[in-house]
């Protein structure tokens, strides 16, 4: 990552920021070692994991267990945790390799991220001294597996509204806890459960709980849509005695714990759809050659070709978009000395920077897998129906992605929200640039544009963000503290947010690879970047006319339309030709390719 | 004990094989370590634990190859050792190659070398046996079970599906068949490990090999793809007729009777 300039980026900065090529990390950037890690993973996966794949489904967990201690033993478990305690700290482009190339897994997939993600993380970043010494060298080999319990029936995104209670016994040895948490992966076989409860009913607060204590039970097994490889049971905690050097964190500061821990579950969901979208792409193209109707394969179709192109520039952009914010965060920790890097909180710290990103990538991701995954079916054609092939699997465990991590609404109503929190605080100079913008639009001309590649799209991109600005800044100016309140324009504008993210990722990744191996090499990137760049301006056009029209109206409206309109001034490329060429690549490839 | 393996880089079996001008076309494709030779690190890494001593893993092949090396050093191997060709040779055979292991190994004292039975690209199998006459020693090929005891090994090989056990002492060479043993996947301490492990770069002049000692005594005259499966037929109308076609047909047009 060297030839990375050391330059720190906050979160959300990028909104006001012109980034060069060598101020991202791209997948073109992995190492040797990287690719290695990636290919262990997918060796595992397919070795391993896939031939038991009908048993997971059926429920039949002993093979959960042992799956995970076989990843134990290659290290698999252990990526996140600090080697002072039996991990191997890899950096985080590792670890999200891996869980990139477990997605294949399926619902076996949440197991593993569950246990590696929030079932160890909590421990990892918010464990004391002892706490990390007794659980983390055990669940780095898979000895111990674990699992999180936040969710419960009455509170879902209302995390703070638990009901669970923890009350200190009269010994002052244990916490009584009582309640039920639900929808609890892993918990057919966790040993260990990370549990948020109110000390009396009152503080909000995390303990690690283990399976054996007195009081603790998991309710049956529940019947899924999807994910069936996971084992999904309610908590019970019924007078469960926990003893009081299991608090995790401090008393009454369970939120920041859960706060962190969902930012990392967040990516990671990110990561995990872009790894399951390029499978179902895989699939569907390699469906398409093999299917004829009329004596013709069906991927020879312009209409198949026109939904291969897309998918892949789809998955091209976020791709290029979650590991961005991973390099961010690796920038970040690169920042840190040795003993910050031990302590955990800093860690969270770095990662919790970039929250806006974390949660930009799990809506996009996920809705990506969504798409992907049903276009996938739908050029299988009936077959895709059919549990007999891949693809129907994938199209049900793609639909939880969109709702467990926070669901993708209150995901987006974070986004917008926490950016005018920056402004306000005077992070990120969003409201400054916002009202410059109003008067340079006054005065603007029209721009010429280059012609020297990517040119178009960096124009694009400009405008982009001047559009999220004009409309932020609208929003702010009228509506004030009682922004929170209008839902549909804060949508609006996420999605404007991720949109110009996702632009921005792929052009510097693009405009990275030209750099390095030269425009012919990079000529799919190219075709992906500029598909993707022009349909994501036109999406981002709609929605910021959309949004003007309902902050504005009578000739302030006309005038901001008539900005609208000069922001949004362009010759559009031709997306069909363009999407043909990039189906015709990769059906003679037969999976994406960069 | 002094164990080598004998390594070759090749394509990825999932890679499709496109020719063009005459060459095979690498551009983009993905490359692994022979799947025969895996065997070969398997089974050095294995014997290595059970009778101490060390492995190191050699390649005659170019600057790319370190990379399987490292999967090699991440399996478990102790040492690489690169050959590296690309500057100094246009074109080998399997006589180039072993003439150049031979001179890497003039002046070593291996107990045991291991190759894979064929590499999946080349499939001529002959660069192991040349070794071992080369050097002078046993070789044992397609082997399926080895165990050591002293100085003797005992083998199971593979002929055409059935098996012959043989005996033969030390220093030795076998290739490896299918069967042998289960290769591990490279763990991810062994993969942060191999990072730190030597693997020393040599050319044909550290050999004291000139070119011309080690010119093919082969020429690859045309490389083409076989030619692409047609469509089967089913043929119709009541047996008799059948037979009738059928035997036409193995006549005249696929003219093997």
């Amino acid at each position: 990552m060297s030839e990375t300039k050391d330059k720190l980026f906050k979160g959300g900065a990028f909104l006001v920021e012109d980034l060069t090529a060598d101020d991202v990390i791209t997948p073109e950037d992995f190492t040797d070692e990287h690719k290695m890690i990636a290919k262990t993973t997918e060796d595992f996966v397919v070795g391993e994991v896939l031939p038991k794949v009908e048993n997971l489904e059926n429920h039949e967990f002993e093979h959960s267990v042992e799956l995970l201690k076989k990843a134990g033993d290659l290290g698999l478990l252990g990526a996140d945790v600090p080697e002072a305690y039996g991990g191997l700290a890899l950096d985080k482009i590792s670890s999200s390799l891996i869980t990139e190339k477990f997605s294949r897994a399926g619902g076996f997939s949440v197991t593993h991220g569950a246990h590696v993600g929030i079932g160890s993380l909590p421990i990892v970043f918010f464990g004391n001294e002892e706490q990390k010494k007794k659980y983390l060298p055990k669940l780095a080999t898979g000895e111990l597996l674990a699992a999180y319990a936040l969710t419960e029936p009455s509170s879902g995104s209302d995390a703070l509204g638990a009901k669970a209670t923890a009350t200190l016994n009269e010994a002052g040895t244990h916490y009584i806890l009582n309640g039920e948490k639900q929808w609890i992966t892993n918990s057919a076989f966790a040993d260990v459960f990370v549990v948020y409860a109110k000390i009396d009913g009152e503080h909000f607060s995390a303990f690690i709980v283990e399976r054996e204590y007195p009081g603790v039970s998991t309710g049956p097994e529940e019947k899924k849509m999807g994910i069936k490889s996971s084992s999904t049971r309610t908590l019970v905690l019924e007078d469960a005695e926990v003893p009081v050097e299991n608090l995790l964190g401090e008393k009454g500061r369970g939120h920041v714990i859960a706060f962190n821990i969902l930012n990392v579950g967040r990516y990671k969901l990110a990561i995990g759809g872009v790894g399951s979208s390029k499978r179902a792409f895989e699939l569907a193209v390699k469906y398409t050659n093999e299917r004829k109707q009329f004596q013709t394969p069906i991927s020879s179709f312009a209409l198949t070709k026109e939904k291969l192109g897309t998918m892949a520039s789809e998955i091209y952009a976020n791709e290029s978009a979650v590991y961005r914010t991973v390099g961010l965060f690796e920038q970040r920790m690169g920042a840190l000395t040795e003993e910050q890097l031990d302590d955990g909180r800093e860690v969270a710290r770095a990662i919790a920077e970039y929250q806006i990103e974390c949660s930009m990538n799990k809506y996009m991701c996920t809705e990506l897998l969504d798409y992907t995954s049903d276009e996938a079916v739908q050029l299988h054609g009936g077959y895709g129906f059919m549990q007999e092939y891949e693809v129907e699997r994938i199209y049900r465990d793609s639909r939880i992605n969109r709702i467990f991590e926070g669901t993708n609404e209150i995901n987006r109503l974070l986004v917008p929200g926490t950016l005018l929190k920056k402004a306000m605080k005077g992070e990120l100079p969003l409201l400054q640039k916002a009202q410059s913008l109003q008067e340079e639009l006054m005065m603007m001309m029209p721009e010429e544009v280059g012609d020297e590649p990517l040119a178009q799209e960096k124009y694009l991109l400009r405008n982009a963000k001047k559009m999220v600005l004009l409309g932020a800044g609208l929003a702010a100016q009228k509506y004030m503290k009682k922004l929170e309140k209008e839902q549909e324009i804060l949508v609006n504008l996420a999605d404007m947010t991720a949109e110009v993210y996702n632009m921005e990722s792929a052009i510097l990744r693009t405009e990275k690879a030209i750099n390095k191996s030269g425009l012919n090499k990079s000529n799919l990137k190219l075709n992906y970047t500029q598909v993707y760049v022009q349909e994501a301006f036109n999406r981002i056009e709609a929605d910021a006319k959309e949004t003007l029209i309902a902050v504005e109206e009578g000739d302030t409206l006309r005038m901001m339309l008539s900005s609208l309109r000069k922001l949004t001034r362009h010759t559009p490329i031709n997306v069909v030709a363009k999407k043909r060429e990039i189906a015709e690549q990769l059906i003679e490839e037969e999976k994406y390719i960069v | 004990m002094d164990i080598y393996v004998l390594l070759k880089r090749t394509f990825d079996t999932e890679e499709k094989i496109n020719v063009s001008s005459g060459k095979i076309e690498d551009d983009g494709a993905e490359f692994i370590i022979n799947p025969y030779d895996e065997y070969a690190v398997e089974e050095a890494i294995n014997q290595r634990d059970v009778h101490g001593g060390e492995v190191t893993v050699v390649t005659v092949g170019e600057e790319e190859s370190e990379k399987q090396l490292r999967t090699a050093l991440a399996m478990g191997a102790d040492k690489a050792v690169l050959i590296n060709t690309e500057e100094d040779l246009d074109e080998g055979d399997q006589y180039t190659t072993s003439r150049i292991l031979e001179a890497y190994f003039k002046d070593k004292e291996a107990d045991l070398i291991l190759a894979g039975n064929v590499a999946i690209d080349e499939a001529s199998g002959q660069v192991g046996p040349r070794l071992a006459e080369l050097l002078g020693i046993s070789f044992i090929t397609t082997i399926t079970s080895l165990k050591i005891e002293d100085n003797n090994a005992f083998i199971e090989k593979d002929i055409e599906g059935d098996v012959e056990v043989v005996e033969s002492s030390l220093p030795l060479l076998v290739t490896c068949q299918q069967g042998l043993n289960e290769p591990r996947y490279p763990s991810l301490p062994g993969i942060m490990k191999a990072k730190k492990k030597p693997l020393e770069e040599l050319e044909i002049d550290d050999l004291d090999l000139d070119e011309d000692d080690i010119e093919a005594k082969t020429k690859t005259v045309e490389i083409f793809l076989p030619p692409e499966k047609e469509a089967g037929r089913v043929l119709e109308g009541d047996i008799g007729d059948q037979v009738e076609e059928l035997v036409s047909l193995l006549k005249n047009n696929a003219k093997v009777l």
